[in-house]
């Protein structure tokens, strides 16, 4: 990597910045997942790492939170970007140089970032967790060259229209920037009070929406229609997924305070919103299975569409859920509770990662232009991952019930804590399992790099995954 | 952008992002900046101080830069006895909260009540100074700055105190070590009332930063906790060790805030204490060690104070 830095444009080989953005996102996810099981584990038996106070839970858990959002997601993003974008405008990333840059600048903030919150220095407000300096540093040295690359590569595009999963590359990180702005407010401006806890949640949905699940909706635009060789379904339903994103996801975010003092008008408006999100998860999730038209095979056999296609079909739960329980009738019974750390794993392991895996698999088998080192280990990852995942929402769903119905019947909270104990277990186990089959994937990974059989040139990797 | 639908489709697209930040963030901020402060937000203000989180004046969340509220029973001026009053100081130099800094956080009725009765006009931070907390006749309640109209310095009043407690220091704990990860501030309207006491109102914000509510409840929602257990000695145990009050809880240990010595100056020796629980826990001793009382200016103090005055 650091041969690039210093090189000149035209030496630099196309997709470098997305190898590099690939290959940290996939450590990060390690990294993630780990303090993730790390975490859990502590839940479950509070003084199993006891004499680790460098390691309290309280300082480690938005570490974790903030690794995979920051480190595996955003930069599983940044790598299918970097390679998405030009592949989809018949055209070079506009730089790869600033790209490797940005992935060097984007390391070096995290690490520190992480560090800054490992150690304590907190703004106090989840999911803007991080205090000012840091802010600035993520938007103007992380976010906007990223971005520039993205619209740069855009507009210099040798296409004439512009593919759905770019429009919403390019209107994702432009809304990214504005929420990371003004979502931050509270802290450029000192706000106080309500204003500074409602603006806490604006920025936490927002970022979610406008970035998090648009985006990984945008790769699998790309990637299904690309391995299954069928066109996308509907280039409309794909302009009423867009345009739903941009008013209606961009809208509920006092659905997340639901049970606190804000204005009844704003929960209500915020209720209604947020049941309107189904319109553009309804048009996407048809969108994409439908587009499996007759090549339903694919979704046994190649490693890819396996991953993209769960993490559709789990988007439909997660999108159900996601309408319905900020409503008043079912937010008042699980709101708090484990049920929605399980919906909030559902939307970025769930729905979001397998979208995201299927999109690094994908990329860094056609940029290195080498097969997949194992498709056996690859499978193996997709079902740790799978089923990890599957008792950690099973688990904290469970645990989540228990507590409403405890909050309800005003059980005494200790209670709810020895009821939650054995699905404290279980979730460890879960997370412990995503954790595993995350080294499998660095391990593969590297593997192909290395010792990966090469891909001819004119020929997709899905195609020879099984020739020897 | 070659294509017409291109700049048609840019247009609104910046309409309808524009629209929904004038929905979801001009309309709720003009509405919620109208709500005037109640008593629990000037109190709330006057105990945490300016800010909580990382700020300027406190990079590495230690406590630096909080008042101290103190228990009066004599006039610290002419020591008279007086009823039991809450007072709140502000030594020199300390950073006073958004409310008496800027004009409509407090709201219009509280601000001028403030001002007129209260005299907040002379307060100055670089001075430091002594607050109350009052109501007018017509329950409309207000901030007094006793310095002025009561001649209360910040020195003679911590002298004067029959009780000080560090809860803004321990605001300060209390979001450093995640404590509101699992424990949420915010008793449910729908919900709660039994368990958790009172849910707060509208206005009972005003002026605080962060407000550290919390979304996931794996613990007991504490906005109220210090009317359910005001007892020192049961927190001392609790955050030392909770298992030594409560076997089932998932707490924790917050022995490390206990620095380096304890209340009576011996050396804090986790490890060795650790031993001696161990061996309780096998059986070899009846009783549990004894805990460590903390010493007055620890982060375990400051955090059991900042818990207690949740009230």
């Amino acid at each position: 990597m650091l041969k690039y830095l210093f090189s000149k444009e035209d030496d630099i080989p196309q997709g470098t910045a997305a190898i590099f953005f690939g290959i940290s996102s996939i450590a990060w996810f390690v990294i993630g997942t780990g303090l993730g099981s790390f975490n859990a584990a502590k839940l479950a038996f509070p003084d199993l790492f006891h004499g680790l106070y460098s390691l309290q839970f309280g300082h480690m858990r938005q570490v974790h939170v903030h690794a995979v959002i920051f480190g595996w997601i955003a930069m599983a993003f940044a790598a299918s970007m970097m390679y998405i974008t030009p592949a989809l405008g018949n055209t070079k990333l506009w730089s790869e140089k600033l790209g490797v840059w940005n992935c060097l600048l984007y390391n070096v903030g995290l690490c520190l970032a992480l560090a800054l919150l490992w150690s304590g220095v907190t703004s106090g407000r989840e999911y803007s967790d991080h205090i000012w300096p840091i802010d600035l540093y993520i938007a103007f040295v992380m976010v906007v060259p990223w971005s520039l690359n993205v619209w740069m590569t855009i507009v210099n595009r040798r296409t004439q229209g512009i593919y759905t999963t770019n429009w919403f590359f390019a209107g994702c990180m432009f809304m990214t920037i504005i929420v990371f702005l003004i979502g931050n407010t509270p802290e450029w401006l000192h706000l106080t009070g309500l204003n500074e806890a409602y603006m806490t949640w604006w920025f936490a949905h927002n970022i979610l929406g406008l970035l998090i699940t648009p985006v990984a909706a945008a790769i699998t635009y790309y990637i299904v229609p690309k391995i299954t060789g069928n066109p996308l379904y509907s280039h409309r339903v794909g302009h009423l997924h867009f345009w739903s994103i941009v008013v209606f996801y961009s809208t509920p975010a006092a659905h997340h305070l639901m049970s606190s003092p804000l204005p009844e008008w704003l929960k209500s408006f915020a209720s209604v919103e947020g049941v309107l999100i189904l319109v553009p998860a309804v048009a996407y999730v048809c969108n994409i299975l439908l587009t499996m038209q007759g090549r339903w095979a694919l979704f046994v056999e190649n490693i890819e569409i396996k991953f993209t296609i769960t993490g559709v079909l789990l988007a439909i739960p997660l999108n159900m859920q996601g309408g319905f329980q900020q409503t008043r009738a079912i937010n008042w019974y699980i709101h708090g509770t484990g049920w929605i750390v399980a919906h909030a794993h559902l939307a970025l392991l769930g729905f979001s990662t397998f979208a995201e895996a299927a999109s690094v698999y994908y990329g860094m088998q056609v940029l290195l232009r080498r097969k997949l080192w194992s498709a056996s280990l690859a499978n193996f990852h997709f079902w740790m991952l799978l089923i990890g995942f599957s008792l950690y929402w099973t688990s904290m769903t469970i645990s989540g019930l228990i507590q409403g119905a405890a909050k309800i019947y005003e059980v005494p909270y200790v209670d709810v804590v020895i009821a939650e104990h054995p699905y404290m277990i279980v979730r460890w186990l879960g997370g412990t399992m995503v954790f595993f089959g995350n080294i499998i994937w660095l391990y593969n990974m590297i593997m192909t790099a290395r010792a990966g059989d090469p891909v001819p040139v004119g020929r997709q990797p899905a195609e020879i995954a099984y020739t020897r | 952008m070659a294509f017409r639908e291109y700049r048609i489709g840019c247009w609104m697209f910046g309409f309808a992002l524009s629209l929904s930040m004038f929905v979801t963030i001009i309309l709720p901020g003009l509405d919620i900046s109208s709500m005037s402060s109640t008593k629990i937000a000037l109190e709330k203000q006057l105990t945490y101080g300016w800010e909580t989180g990382f700020n300027y004046y406190d990079p590495f969340l230690q406590g630096k830069d909080k008042p101290v509220k103190v228990v009066l029973t004599k006039d610290p001026m002419t020591g008279k006895a007086i009823d039991k009053t809450d007072a709140f100081v502000f030594p020199a130099g300390t950073h006073f909260p958004s409310g008496l800094t800027h004009d409509g956080i407090l709201g219009d009725d509280v601000q001028k009540a403030s001002e007129e009765l209260g005299k907040i006009g002379q307060a100055d931070e670089a001075q430091g100074g002594v607050f109350l907390v009052r109501s007018t006749a017509d329950d409309v309640p207000y901030i007094e700055f006793a310095t002025a109209t009561k001649g209360w310095t910040a020195d003679a009043t911590l002298k004067a105190a029959d009780e000080k407690l560090l809860a803004g220091s321990g605001k300060t704990m209390f979001v450093r070590e995640g404590c509101w990860w699992c424990h949420t501030l915010l008793p449910e309207q729908t919900q709660d009332w039994q368990s958790f006491g009172r849910p707060p109102l509208v206005g009972d914000f005003n002026g605080e930063s962060p407000t550290t509510f919390g979304s996931d409840r794996k613990a007991p929602d504490l906005l109220h906790v210090g009317s359910r257990n005001s007892s020192r000695e049961w927190m001392v145990m609790h955050f030392f060790n909770p298992r030594l009050v409560q076997p089932h809880s998932i707490m924790p240990r917050y022995d490390y805030l206990w620095g380096d010595v304890d209340a009576d100056g011996n050396a804090v020796d986790l490890p060795g204490w650790d031993e001696k629980y161990l061996a309780y826990a096998r059986g070899e001793s009846i009783y549990p060690p004894a805990v460590p009382m903390p010493a007055a200016d620890s982060e375990a103090r400051k955090l059991i104070d900042f818990v207690i005055n949740l009230k």
